[in-house]
């Protein structure tokens, strides 16, 4: 059984947006690339399944659309342990571009995870497009994952609670918080580890975007707080009744 | 030509969200000329699904087979793909929520039809198509542009008016075609809490963070969410450390919410944090910390020991609603 996680490069969490060129092209200087932190969890649960699988589980590789610039991320992924990688090196295009891009490697697997959105142009789309294409099953708001022999046990998050779901193999499985408690950080073995595992360099196929980004805007400054005093709390409930007309 | 809405139910009864939905898309249905219609997927009744109607959905197309009791992607996705090419939708509306984010991606590919995820508006413009939607985990906005003739959308809870309009909808039963092939995935149990107010619904949501100290310390909080009749939430750090439940969580790793009003109580205001309440539209903001990143997002707030603060807040929210 082998499985693929998607992975990708986004700004680290903290980063301050900016854009340039007219609002038209996001403003990379200085920026700080990560994995994205899904995609991180998503890694971290599937090398948990492969080494209690008592080798049922052969592989864990991961995939990854973009040009060579996102290759610390990948070697990041190696690092933490997954056996191979692949980079499609074209740009990421829009959602369904990167989607018929990975479907070309995914095919080849039993299980493909993505997270549930990434942290930079929060589509959350790549994983159901690329379930489409693939015509798999698909589950998402994955919070757990399980696998005993060849049944597939899913926790899905839903509005106010939670289900239990099995699944049929090969699937595609959309995750968020939970799935792993914390991303497993690389360890000096793994990073050396990593400089010697195959990182395979694929050309893209032809494929079409459908969308296409015009340009960006940040939200209008934020008026400044009104700070009522801590011996005045009515005073701050009247204003939100009387001003805000929140309650 | 029509825009098809897919609105989702809650044990056979729609809500707010359901609402939004068919008001975008009537108002989107109004800018091209054309007709909104809805698809139902499950067991709502028939007074149920007229409800709609007053939302200005003309046609409400109602799928009913026991199979389809739970979300199952893959057979969903082709139904609504099925009602679309019937009624030859060109634009489609879902929530951006979990099961619009499980299932707009596959409906379109069906259709191969561009997505856009997180809308907030309108479409700017029609030739080309325009929308506006969120990026950077809401820190900014971008206008995209969707090339396909045919489009999906994904709506940003709470960013559209809701617009009761006189509208008399007809009800039609459609049979879609599946075969079990299509159901590779099985719900074995279902777990939800029931009778309190959800956290993506709640109108009010009181936050607690670090700034509590401790569980114990919890229950003024939860009682001005009481008396405000709003839900309970918290910051990551809270609930990793176990001191409230893992559904309460927000931001840009929990959940995202908008509500209309967001009352952060020991909350520092972590970039990660306001990712998932920034879009909410009054922030509350009390925190020892005066120089706190919170400050900046709130609108209104108090410096000051939140242990010493909330008994007053009760009181005084309790006051203020007595005097009406
Ligand atoms: C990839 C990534 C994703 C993340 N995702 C999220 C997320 O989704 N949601 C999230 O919340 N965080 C997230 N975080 C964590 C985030 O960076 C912050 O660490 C976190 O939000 C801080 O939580 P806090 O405000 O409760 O605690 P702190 O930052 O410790 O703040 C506590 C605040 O309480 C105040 N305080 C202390 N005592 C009192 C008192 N008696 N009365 C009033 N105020 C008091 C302090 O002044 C301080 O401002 C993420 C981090 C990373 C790296």
């Amino acid at each position: 059984m082998k499985i693929l996680v998607c992975i990708s490069n986004v700004p680290d969490t903290t980063t301050k947006i900016k854009f340039k060129e007219d609002n038209k092209v996001f403003d990379t200087t200085g920026v700080q690339w990560i994995i994205n932190p899904w995609d991180e969890l998503a890694l971290t649960r599937a090398l948990e399944l492969k080494e209690g699988s008592g080798g049922k589980i052969e592989k864990v590789s991961v995939a990854l659309v973009g040009d060579k610039s996102s290759e610390p991320t990948i070697r990041k992924a190696l690092a933490i342990g997954a056996d191979d990688a692949f980079r499609v090196d074209t740009d990421p295009g829009d959602s369904f571009y990167v989607a018929t891009q990975l479907k070309e490697i995914a095919k080849d697997y039993d299980i493909v995870l993505c997270g549930i959105e990434s942290s930079d142009y929060t589509s959350s789309a790549v994983g159901g497009m690329l379930s489409e294409m693939l015509e798999w099953p698909s589950v998402s708001s994955v919070s757990r994952l399980n696998i005993e022999g060849d049944d597939v046990s899913i926790r899905r998050e839903i509005d106010g609670g939670q289900e239990i779901v099995s699944s049929q193999m090969p699937f595609v499985g959309i995750v968020q918080k939970g799935i792993a408690l914390e991303p497993r950080i690389p360890a000096m073995r793994g990073i050396m580890m990593a400089r010697k595992k195959p990182l395979n360099v694929l050309e893209p196929i032809e494929a079409e975007t459908l969308t296409e980004y015009e340009n960006f805007e940040m939200p209008p400054p934020k008026a400044a707080v009104k700070l009522v005093d801590e011996e005045n709390v009515k005073e701050l409930v009247e204003l939100l009744k009387n001003e805000a007309k929140a309650i | 030509m029509s825009v098809l809405v897919y609105t989702e139910n809650w044990d056979g009864k729609f809500k707010k969200l359901s609402f939004e939905l068919v008001s975008y898309a009537k108002a989107i249905a109004d800018q091209l000329n054309t007709e909104a219609v809805a698809v139902s997927i499950g067991n709502v009744e028939e007074d149920e699904l007229k409800k709609l109607g007053n939302y200005g959905a003309k046609k409400i197309f109602n799928v009913q087979d026991e199979k389809l009791k739970n979300l199952a992607n893959q057979p969903y996705a082709k139904i609504i793909a099925q009602v679309a090419e019937k009624e030859d939708a060109n634009v489609l509306v879902f929530a951006n929520n979990f099961t619009g984010k499980a299932v707009a991606p596959r409906v379109s590919v069906k259709l191969k039809a561009g997505l856009a995820g997180g809308v907030i508006e309108l479409p700017s413009s029609l030739d080309p198509f325009m929308v506006k939607r969120k990026v950077f985990t809401n820190k900014a906005f971008a206008n995209i542009k969707i090339k396909s003739e045919k489009k999906v959308l994904t709506l940003f809870q709470n960013s559209f008016e809701i617009k009761e309009t006189e509208n008399a909808a007809s009800i039609e039963n459609f049979t879609p075609e599946f075969s079990d092939a299509d159901f590779r995935t099985e719900v074995k149990e279902v777990n939800k809490v029931t009778g309190k107010i959800l956290l993506t619904d709640a109108e009010i949501v009181v936050s607690g963070g670090r700034g509590m100290k401790s569980p114990e310390k919890w229950e003024p909080l939860e009682e001005l969410a009481e008396v405000l009749g709003g839900a309970t939430a918290c910051s990551r750090p809270v609930s990793d450390e176990g001191w409230r439940p893992h559904e309460e969580h927000v931001g840009q790793t929990g959940k995202i919410i908008a509500p209309n009003l967001y009352i952060a109580l020991g909350i520092s205001g972590a970039i990660q944090h306001l990712g998932g309440v920034s879009s909410s539209k009054i922030i509350v903001a009390v925190n020892t910390d005066k120089d706190a990143p919170i400050f900046e997002a709130a609108d209104y707030g108090i410096v000051g020991d939140v242990h010493k603060i909330l008994p007053q807040f009760i009181e005084a929210v309790k006051e203020v609603k007595a005097e009406g």
